[in-house]
């Protein structure tokens, strides 16, 4: 993975830019040691490392804005950083380059019920806001596999989702406002408690712009009463087709169920091995279906999604009787990834979404690709909205097997996107998937995306060599090339 | 001489498009033309009419999407996706008896303009259901973004860009938007006699439960008085009314639960199918104010609760009368149409109860001329946006100065 070439003459500088920077940030908040700027030097997508040039930890939104002045003045990269639990590298750090880390954005500044919303900061974590408001009945509805350690406002950066969005949405459907840092070190508040700001939907914009247009240093956050009850069904398959089937039956017919996921046969046995969860020995497909609300809906609903399961020939279903069930149910599929990894040495995750029917040929040709590559592949999928997280198995330690692995990764993704799906669901693009773009845009399509960067960041200074697979200047992108006085269209209708 | 171009390719709209450049000569952006009167009026030496670009190319139920060229009359759509017991849950509305004018308009112009109904509140706004589009862009380049499934974070999400800009950053020449269930039954609580702070109060009790509301609105006795329903019409007193939607068993229990909940507030009654569809019809459609055509529209965005203040901030505004939907996070506003000046003890009231922000519904075109009809930006604010719009169409040949000067 090519990063954008490090300005020798900025790492030269590192110890005077420090020196700047603690100006701007006082205390402990500028990190140059090199052991310490190591525990920085990657995030969740572990392949990539990178020790940044210097770690500024910012406390208030003034030091943002001043840092972010500073940088822009001197012509130094940016990369934001939450938690660092992105799976595309979005967080990934450069050599020349400030990696501004929002941990100690770190407090919930505001519940109010009665607009049911709360203003946080970015570095609380997902999970926290549930903690925050659930003694009142409340949650936010989001929740990606690592709510516990990644930040609010990292969800913002990649539009996170998890297993209820279906239902329930992503990211960019539960979130009311926001205020932001440009690269300008303006400081900008966009919606608020009120709903669908007006102008461009720049809410809509910064929400899955990884870090690219602007630094978040708060967010507001719809909430959501907790559903009264929620029960699930455990419904085993003979076959991929027959539980596609079943999702698709079970939408056909009116109900969108709080969270529907599907495991493979490889899948579910590394889960069963490692958790017990009871999971059937006999199928080939698994599906959860939970089911939320009122209790007399849950109960209708159960029965209705039961009918449609046996008549697609399930060949185990069991419902669940009690929370400690329902929990148990989950537990298999919540380890899936970390059973995975007690398989092999390494494990690549991997995000695509595809039309829910095109599930039985995908699966098939990836059992093509796995025999292919030599390299073995477990599947876990929400089923519900067609986000597929196929978990290819490798060695890093075999020479040339990551490479194997990543191009194993990179025809997975293709196919999604040949069969009308796109490269990811919600880990973002980050550098991992960043040259693949031109599979599923065209040349004009990425410049015009990037000239959306440009009227944020015509420097090009924020996380730069994420995303876009090739850089270009602004003043390049922003020409048009006009033939004045042409009237090419004489076969155009007019009145 | 004005001309109307209707192309009916892609490539004959990147002509038009390039050769509006090339002259630097602007269009208007039209596709059935029925929300006109939205926004400011624009002034072109021509009209780009998209109304080739119609029909649904893609329609599957059990995947919940469906795509469909952006002059598809929303009418088609909706007859449709009846017939498969399935909505645009945002609840689109049909604004034509406010605005004057033939029909319900097209896909492209609800989304466009980011309409939505009293369901935006639990299944969102146009926006949370703009999954994708193909478009000619006002530099005239052919441009994608998003796709047709409900997942999707490759890339910057466009799709929120275009809905709600006005046609002033592209224009489509296809959508995918993702479509839902319709609620087996349907049934609303009223609550009587409840004044605007009070009825706010028993919006947010029914919304803070697990009752799945998807309709809250409050109405004032003038109004009511006027509803097309015997039991509205007769309950001679402000009130408040919650919808809920869904499958048979768990309406019936929600309204009970709901009913129960509510009465401390004041007497409760219960609406069934038709008369609960007629009702959120009219609170979705301002049929309220489709009468006098004197009056001036607003649609003020706020935090919820900060609507009974607004309301009796601007009480003194001449003949005026407002009604609240989104549980009073929209307020909408008739007042006397005013000769100038009037939007600013509305903004001003707005900025005191803590911010949020009001638009011009329907006024005629010398006040949309002479006014800010969409809430003005702060500077930084106001500055992004033009260099977003530069981004797009830097020419301004796409619908300049619909929004605001310059957008």
């Amino acid at each position: 993975m090519k990063m954008p070439d490090p300005d020798k003459a900025v790492i030269a500088r590192r110890l005077t830019i420090a020196d700047d920077l603690r100006a701007l940030v006082p205390g402990e908040g500028v990190i140059v040691d090199e052991d310490e700027r190591r525990a920085y030097e990657s995030d969740g997508l572990t392949a990539y490392r990178t020790p940044p040039l210097i770690v500024v930890l910012p406390q208030t939104v003034d030091q943002v804005a001043n840092v972010l002045k500073y940088c822009k003045e001197q012509g130094i990269k940016v990369v934001p950083r939450g938690a660092g639990t992105s799976l595309s590298g979005g967080a990934l750090p450069l050599e020349d380059g400030i990696l501004l880390g929002m941990g100690k954005f770190n407090k919930v500044l505001e519940v109010d019920y009665d607009n049911r919303c709360a203003r946080v900061q970015p570095g609380v974590t997902n999970l926290a806001i549930t903690k925050a408001v659930e003694e009142d009945g409340f949650y936010y509805a989001p929740d990606p596999s690592s709510q516990i350690a990644c930040t609010i406002g990292g969800n913002v950066a990649e539009n996170s989702g998890g297993v209820h969005s279906l239902k329930y949405g992503l990211t960019t459907n539960n979130v009311l406002g926001l205020e932001m840092v440009t690269i300008d070190g303006e400081i900008l508040r966009i919606g608020g408690k009120h709903l669908d700001a007006e102008g461009y939907d720049l809410l809509g914009l910064m929400i899955g712009s990884e870090g690219l247009l602007g630094v978040v240093t708060e967010v507001t956050v719809r909430l959501l009463p907790k559903p009264e009850t929620q029960r699930a069904l455990l419904i085993g398959f003979p076959s991929s087709e027959a539980g596609g089937n079943c999702v698709a039956q079970v939408i056909a017919s009116g109900i969108i169920p709080g969270g529907m996921e599907m495991m493979d046969r490889p899948a579910i046995t590394a889960a069963e091995d490692f958790i017990h969860a009871g999971y059937p020995a006999d199928c080939e497909a698994l599906l959860i279906v939970e089911l939320d609300g009122p209790e007399a809906e849950v109960d209708h609903l159960i029965e209705e999604v039961r009918i449609i399961a046996e008549g697609l020939g399930a060949t185990s279903l069991r419902i669940s009787q009690s929370e400690e069930e329902r929990a148990m149910f989950w537990a298999g599929r919540k380890a899936a990834f970390p059973a995975v990894g007690r398989l092999s040495p390494d494990y690549y995750c991997m995000d695509g979404t595809i039309p829910r029917n095109q599930l039985p040929h995908v699966l098939s040709e990836m059992t093509k690709m796995s025999k292919h590559y030599g390299l073995g592949v477990a599947n876990v999928f929400h089923a519900g909205d067609g986000n597929l997280h196929p978990l290819i198995m490798y060695d890093a330690n075999n020479p040339g097997e990551l490479e194997k692995a990543e191009d194993f990764g990179s025809d997975i993704l293709k196919l999604c996107v040949e069969v009308g799906g796109v490269l990811t669901g919600e880990h973002g693009v980050g550098v991992e998937k960043r040259d693949l773009m031109p599979t599923m845009f065209t040349e004009d399509d990425l410049k015009q995306q990037m000239r959306v960067k440009c009227a944020f960041d015509p420097d090009g200074l924020l996380n730069p060599g994420k995303v876009f697979p090739q850089l270009h200047r602004c003043a390049e992108l922003g020409r048009m090339h006009i033939h004045k006085g042409q009237l090419p269209f004489p076969d155009i209708p007019r009145f | 001489m004005t001309e109307t171009f209707r192309p009916e390719t892609e490539a004959q709209l990147i002509d038009a498009i390039s050769w509006a450049n090339s002259e630097l000569l602007p269009l208007e952006v039209i596709g059935g033309g029925t929300k006109r009167g939205l926004g400011r009026p624009v002034q072109t030496a021509h009209t780009l009419d998209l109304s080739a670009f119609s029909g649904v190319n893609l329609y599957e139920p059990e995947e919940l999407v469906l795509g469909a060229g952006p002059a598809t009359p929303l009418a088609e759509i909706e007859t449709l996706l009846a017939e498969n017991h399935q909505q645009l849950a945002f609840e689109p509305p049909d604004l034509s008896a406010l605005l004057k004018v033939e029909s319900s308009g097209t896909l492209g112009g609800v989304i466009a303009c980011n309409l939505a109904g009293p369901r935006r509140i639990k299944d969102g706004a146009a926006r949370d259901h703009f999954l994708g589009f193909d478009a000619v862009s006002g530099r005239g380049m052919a441009v994608k973004s998003g796709g047709r499934v409900m997942k999707n974070v490759t890339g910057y999400d466009l799709s929120k860009m275009l809905c709600g800009s006005y046609g002033t950053l592209a224009a489509m020449t296809r959508l995918t938007v993702k479509v839902l269930p319709v609620g087996q039954k349907a049934r609303t609580i009223l609550v009587r006699n409840v004044d605007a702070a009070q009825g706010v109060k028993a919006l947010a009790a029914g919304l803070n439960g697990p009752f799945e509301v998807s309709g809250a609105a409050w109405l004032p006795a003038s109004i009511a008085a006027r509803s097309q329903i015997d039991y509205v019409q007769q309950v001679q007193s402000d009130v408040a009314a919650l919808r809920v939607e869904g499958f048979g068993p768990s309406v019936d229990y929600r309204c009970q639960k709901l009913r129960a909940l509510l009465a401390p507030f004041g007497e409760t009654e219960e609406l069934h199918s038709h008369n609960s569809k007629t009702f959120w019809k009219a609170v979705r459609d301002v049929t309220p104010f489709c009468d006098d055509d004197d009056r001036v529209v607003w649609k003020l965005s706020v935090a919820p609760t900060a609507a009974p203040g607004i309301l009796s901030a601007l009480s003194h505004l001449k003949e005026g009368v407002a009604y609240l939907d989104a549980a009073g996070g929209l307020i909408w506003l008739a007042t006397q149409s005013p000769k100038h000046g009037a939007h600013e003890p509305i903004r001003d009231a707005i900025a005191q109860a803590g911010g949020g922000h009001a638009t011009l519904i329907r006024g005629p075109a010398s006040l949309r001329n002479a006014i800010p009809v969409f809430q003005p930006q702060p500077g930084p604010l106001a500055a992004l946006s033009q260099r977003l719009k530069d981004s797009f169409d830097p020419n301004r040949v796409l619908n300049p100065g619909r929004m605001t000067e310059g957008l």
